[in-house]
Formats: structure tokens, C-alpha cells, sequence
């Protein structure tokens, strides 16, 4: 169907564009306001250092075969030959960190740690944010007896030191693995997400645009879901990346006391400094440094971009 | 038959303490069509009133009485999913603040369009179609490129003209407006007074309009309840009103406006006190502890609201004379 030129075309170019740009609206959704806040986070010194630590960290992770000079859990005749209690060697050419204490190659350990790491601070914190999320949106948007009990339960997790939770956390489940760590560090962030969500779901009841929406009709599931729970989305996405920095302490941590994953084969850098790191440490403090550092750095990135989240994604800062 | 007939409503709410009776016995009607003034100063029960009449009250810490009816339908009585329903689609509300009523996270373009989705059942891409003609229609410019902005991003007369393009998206019979131009600037709000009435009388939509602003209730209003504290004390057409108040609080409040008339130099009329001030007689008049026409037959006992010869309303025992015209 064609039409002949002129002004019909140019109407019909200028609906087709109006129905392009209402749909790509359509679509938009919060993405703007992420775009808004990551335009700001560019001119940001603090968020670009944060982000680039954890670029690498996270670069490292995925090309983990790739980056690490050797296998991780092979143990090689060059380092185990002149391995004793009170002698570990140190770099050479084919081993830029040297040995570990079982003679496998050091760097590689370090570098497969950082998937290791990641993937149980990634996991934790995500699971962590769901069930924290949920309870807390449902507490606040529900009230009355259902926000007493949750709150109530959160306050008794709270009251208890989180690594004590954790601990307490891994030795009900009776057999220590991977994932029980991961789902001890989750619980114990569980209380922080709930409380963030229901105090933000508590103020935005009150709220004007909340009422609005109620004096549109609109049904009380989309209050909750399309009002209530975008706004307290910003405030969620920071505390995500907080958490996850303290995530990666704590199951450092439970790694470190021994309540980690107890396969030799599992490089964790939280493994690798509280059994090697500590007890060779006056052999070879290396082994202790640099998971250390690793963990620090990590931490540290993800709480640097945390901070300059907060900054940017605060809609009163927004222009 | 009017359209909506809000009887004996009386809102008391009960947080801690004594009780509190934030709207006491307030009846009127609103005509299909018809734009309706609720005046007083703060905290004489308006905004509650209206928040009653849509069943926005909070659920708990109060008790709601008397009747609203919508079309013979008692508001109060009707099941929340159904009075959901109604919101939006037969009766439209805007809020003071503009800023603070539009959600800071979602375009302004799905606000439109949620509603039309609510109620009509348009899919996504007929609503925001249809949100742009809407936006059009106030008076929004380059509303596709609106359509896709946030609250923030628009000026205040902008946010307050979008929403009045929520407010009146599926064409309610009934539009409640509480203060919709105290935010905003004087030009600006002549603009919104003028949009609103133009809306309201080429739609053929009824208007209740709270405020305390005298000039607003002049431009736009065809009958006029004045309230204090809680209670209907006045009641009449636009005119009799402005030419001839009969309460004492109507008549300070007409003469607290600053006029250009009146001559440099000259004091500013003031009621005294406020309307917080506790009343020490429990029947008779609440206005008496600031009237300066007070008598001792206002505070003995409860002053009714007897009709006037000329189809209002009055609340009192020694109204201002009327002046007899020369």
C-alpha cells in the first residue's frame, strides 16, 4: 500500500514516529533513572576508582583459566622437592608468588580465589536481598500482626553479632560446605534488607503520590508493586553493594575460623589466609598479604561505588 | 437529583486521647455540573471532608458517619474493591502539591497511562496515545516529548497541568480539587483556574473545590460552604455571598483580603485568634471565642443550620445586617 507523496507521507512519517517514541516510553520504565544516576556516577572520581577495582577483580574471575599462569590445584615437582615445614619457595620464573604450602603454584591459587570470592559474595548478597526484600515489602505494605512478627524476628537476628549468627548459622547445618556458607552469610543479611524495605514501604504510605495513586483507583497489588517498591528500589541497589563487601568479609571469616568449605583443592582467599596464612606465617608472610589485600581491595571497591551510589541515586540530588 | 448528596458526615478520629471531631455533620450536595467551594481557613476539616467522600481515610484511628451518596450509591457503604472502581473513573481528585503527588521514579507518560489501563482496560501502547492527546489538551507542550520525562524534569505549572490530565483521563462525573493552586505562582495559578474551569464546563464535570483562597472560590465557583471548625457555617450562591455575607467568620474572611481600593495606610482587617483555640462550651457556637458579634445566646446552646430566604444556609444567631440598598 503506497501512497502518493507529499503531506500524507509526511503525516504518516510523523505518526509512525510519535508510536516509535511512545513505545521506546513504554520500555523506559526506570531505565532513565539508572541512566540519569550512571551519567552521574562517571563524573564521579570515588565511584570510577570503586568501579574500576571491581572490573578488575571481576575481569579476573571470569578468565580465571586465562589469567592464572597454571593449574590451581596441581602440585609441582620444581616447588614440592625443596618444600619443608619451615621452608616454602619463594617466586621463581615459572611462579611469580612462589609455592603454597603444598607446593602448588601461588599466583594461580590467588587468581582462581577471586572467582571463588566473588561467586560467594555475589550469591549471599543476592539471596540475602530477595528473602530480605520480600519480607520487608510485605511487612510494611500488609502492617498490623504480620509486620510485628517480622520485625520482631529481624530484631532477634540483629540482636546477635552477625559473624556469631553465621557461626551459629553453619554448625546447625552440621556438615560445612560452600553452600552452607553462602546461605549463613545470606540469613545473616537478611534483617538489613527487611528493615530498609519496610521503613521505606512505611514512609511511602504516607505519602502524597501513594495517595494519588490510591485516589486513581488503582488496585492495592499495583500500589505495592508500581508505587512502592521502584521508590525503595535505589535505596536497595546501595545497600546491595555495601552488603556485599561485608558479605565477602564475613565468609572470609567463617573460612578463616575453619567453618568454610573444608575441600584442600577450593582456593578461597579466605581460606587461603586464615589456614595457610596463619600457620606459615612466620615462614612465609606472603601467604597471608596477599589474600589480605584481595579481600581488602575487594571490600573496598565495592564499598567506594556503594557510597557514590548512595550520592547518585538519590533523587534529590537529580537535575 | 443531585449527583452527589454527602449527609450528616461527621469524621472523628481517635489517636490516644479524647476524640477528636475533625468534621462534624457536614452536608451539601453538588449538582451534575455544578462547581461547588468548600472554604475555610486550615484545619476546619476541609481536606478531610473530601478524603471521606473518596474513602481515603486511613483504616485505622478513626470512625466515618453519615452518608455519601454518588448516585444514590453510599460511598461509605460500598465494598473498597468496588469503591477502587470508582475512583478515577467517576470521580477525580487532584492534590495541593504537584511535586509530591506524581511518583518521583516512574515517567510521567505510564502515570497517565496506568490509569486509562485501570479503567478502561487500554492496552500500553492505546493508553499512552491516548496520555498524549491528554497531555495536549492541558495545555502540556511537546507532550511526546513529556510523555517520557519525570516529575522533576517539568515545572511546577506543568506537574499541576498533568495532573489534572490524570485526574480527568476517564472523564469523571465529579472532580474533587483540594487546594490545586496553593503551590503554585499567581500567574501561574490563573493559568490552572482557567484550564480547570474551561475543562469542567466543556466536559460537563462537576467541581467541588477546596480552598481557602476567597479570589479562587469568585472565579470559579457557583455555590459556596464555608466551614469552621468542622461544620458548615455558611452556605450560599457565589453573589449573595460576596455581596451580602451573613456569618461573622464569612464576613472577616471577606474583609481580611487585601483589597486595592481600600486606600494606602489603612489596617488590614484580622480575625483573631485561631481555629486550633479550644472552644469552652461544648454546645454552642465554635467561631464565639473570635466573633465580635457574640452574644449570650451563642454559647448556651448548639446553633443550628437553618435555611436562608434566599436557598442558603446560615449557622448563627446574630448575623451581620444586610445592608439595605439605598
Amino acid at each position: 500500500m503506497t501512497r502518493p507523496g507529499g503531506l500524507s507521507t509526511l503525516a504518516e512519517h510523523k505518526r509512525r514516529r510519535i508510536d516509535e517514541l511512545t513505545a521506546r516510553t513504554a520500555q523506559a520504565g526506570g531505565v532513565s533513572l539508572i541512566r540519569d544516576a550512571g551519567r552521574r556516577l562517571l563524573r564521579n572520581p570515588t565511584a570510577i576508582v570503586g568501579a574500576t577495582i571491581i572490573l578488575l577483580f571481576l575481569v579476573i574471575a571470569i578468565f580465571a583459566p586465562l589469567v592464572a599462569p597454571h593449574d590451581p590445584v596441581q602440585r609441582f615437582p620444581e616447588l614440592t622437592q625443596d618444600l619443608t615445614v619451615d621452608h616454602i619457595p619463594g617466586p621463581t620464573a615459572g611462579h611469580p608468588l612462589g609455592s603454597d604450602p603444598l607446593g602448588r603454584d601461588f599466583a594461580s591459587r590467588m587468581v582462581y580465589g577471586a572467582r571463588q570470592t566473588l561467586f560467594v559474595g555475589v550469591l549471599a548478597t543476592m539471596i540475602g536481598l530477595l528473602i530480605g526484600v520480600l519480607l520487608g515489602a510485605i511487612a510494611g505494605a500488609v502492617g498490623g500482626w504480620v509486620d510485628v512478627l517480622i520485625m520482631r524476628f529481624t530484631d532477634v537476628m540483629l540482636a546477635l553479632p552477625s559473624l556469631l549468627l553465621a557461626i551459629t548459622l553453619v554448625a546447625l547445618a552440621r556438615e560445612s560446605t560452600q553452600w552452607t556458607v553462602i546461605m549463613a552469610v545470606a540469613i545473616v543479611n537478611v534483617p538489613i534488607f527487611a528493615r530498609l524495605l519496610r521503613g521505606s514501604m512505611l514512609a511511602q504510605r504516607e505519602s502524597d503520590h501513594v495517595l494519588a495513586a490510591r485516589a486513581l483507583g488503582v488496585k492495592r497489588r499495583d500500589v505495592v508493586t508500581r508505587h512502592m517498591l521502584p521508590n525503595s528500589l535505589t535505596a536497595v541497589i546501595v545497600q546491595a553493594t555495601l552488603t556485599f563487601a561485608v558479605a565477602i568479609l564475613d565468609a572470609a571469616a567463617l573460612s578463616f575460623l575453619g567453618l568454610g568449605d573444608p575441600d584442600i583443592n577450593r582456593a578461597e582467599w579466605g581460606l587461603m589466609l586464615g589456614v595457610d596464612g596463619v600457620r606459615y606465617f612466620e615462614v612465609r608472610p606472603e601467604l597471608a598479604y596477599f589474600p589480605a589485600l584481595a579481600i581488602i581491595l575487594v571490600a573496598l571497591g565495592f564499598t567506594l561505588l556503594g557510597e557514590s551510589m548512595r550520592e547518585a541515586l538519590d533523587p534529590k540530588n537529580r537535575r | 437529583m443531585p449527583l452527589l448528596d454527602v449527609r450528616d458526615l461527621s469524621v472523628v478520629f481517635q489517636q490516644g486521647g479524647k476524640p477528636f471531631t475533625a468534621v462534624d455533620g457536614v452536608s451539601f450536595t453538588v449538582e451534575p455540573g455544578q462547581a461547588v467551594g468548600l472554604v475555610g481557613e486550615s484545619g476546619c476539616g476541609k481536606s478531610v471532608t473530601s478524603l471521606a467522600i473518596m474513602g481515603l481515610l486511613p483504616r485505622r484511628g478513626n470512625k466515618v458517619t453519615g452518608e455519601v451518596l454518588f448516585d444514590d450509591t453510599d460511598l461509605l457503604r460500598l465494598r473498597p474493591q468496588d469503591l477502587r472502581d470508582r475512583r478515577g473513573r467517576d470521580i477525580g481528585m487532584i492534590f495541593q502539591d504537584p511535586l509530591s503527588s506524581l511518583n518521583p521514579v516512574i515517567p510521567l507518560g505510564l502515570q497517565v497511562a496506568e490509569v486509562l489501563e485501570r479503567h478502561q482496560g487500554k492496552k500500553r501502547q492505546e493508553a499512552l496515545r491516548e496520555a498524549r492527546k491528554l497531555l495536549d489538551a492541558v495545555g502540556i507542550p511537546d507532550p511526546t516529548r513529556r510523555l517520557k520525562e519525570f516529575p522533576h524534569q517539568l515545572s511546577g505549572g506543568m506537574r499541576q497541568r498533568a495532573l489534572i490530565a490524570i485526574a480527568l483521563a476517564c472523564k469523571p462525573r465529579l472532580l474533587i480539587a483540594d487546594e490545586p493552586t496553593t503551590a503554585l505562582d499567581v500567574t501561574i495559578q490563573a493559568q490552572i483556574l482557567t484550564l480547570l474551569k474551561e475543562l469542567v464546563d466543556e466536559s460537563g464535570t462537576a467541581l467541588i473545590m477546596i480552598t481557602h483562597d476567597l479570589g479562587v472560590v469568585a472565579g470559579l465557583c457557583d455555590t459556596v460552604n464555608v466551614l469552621y471548625a468542622g461544620k458548615v457555617v455558611e452556605r450560599a450562591a457565589r453573589h449573595e455571598l460576596f455581596a451580602a455575607a451573613r456569618h461573622p467568620y464569612t464576613h472577616g474572611l471577606l474583609q481580611s483580603v487585601p483589597r486595592l481600593d481600600a486606600g494606602r495606610g489603612g489596617r488590614l482587617h484580622q480575625i483573631r485568634g485561631s481555629v486550633n483555640d479550644n472552644i469552652p462550651w461544648p454546645d454552642g457556637c465554635a467561631f464565639a471565642p473570635r466573633c465580635d458579634r457574640v452574644i449570650d445566646a451563642c454559647i448556651g446552646e448548639t446553633v443550628p443550620l437553618e435555611p436562608t430566604f434566599r436557598g442558603g444556609a446560615l449557622r448563627c444567631t446574630n448575623p451581620v445586617p444586610q445592608e439595605v440598598p439605598a
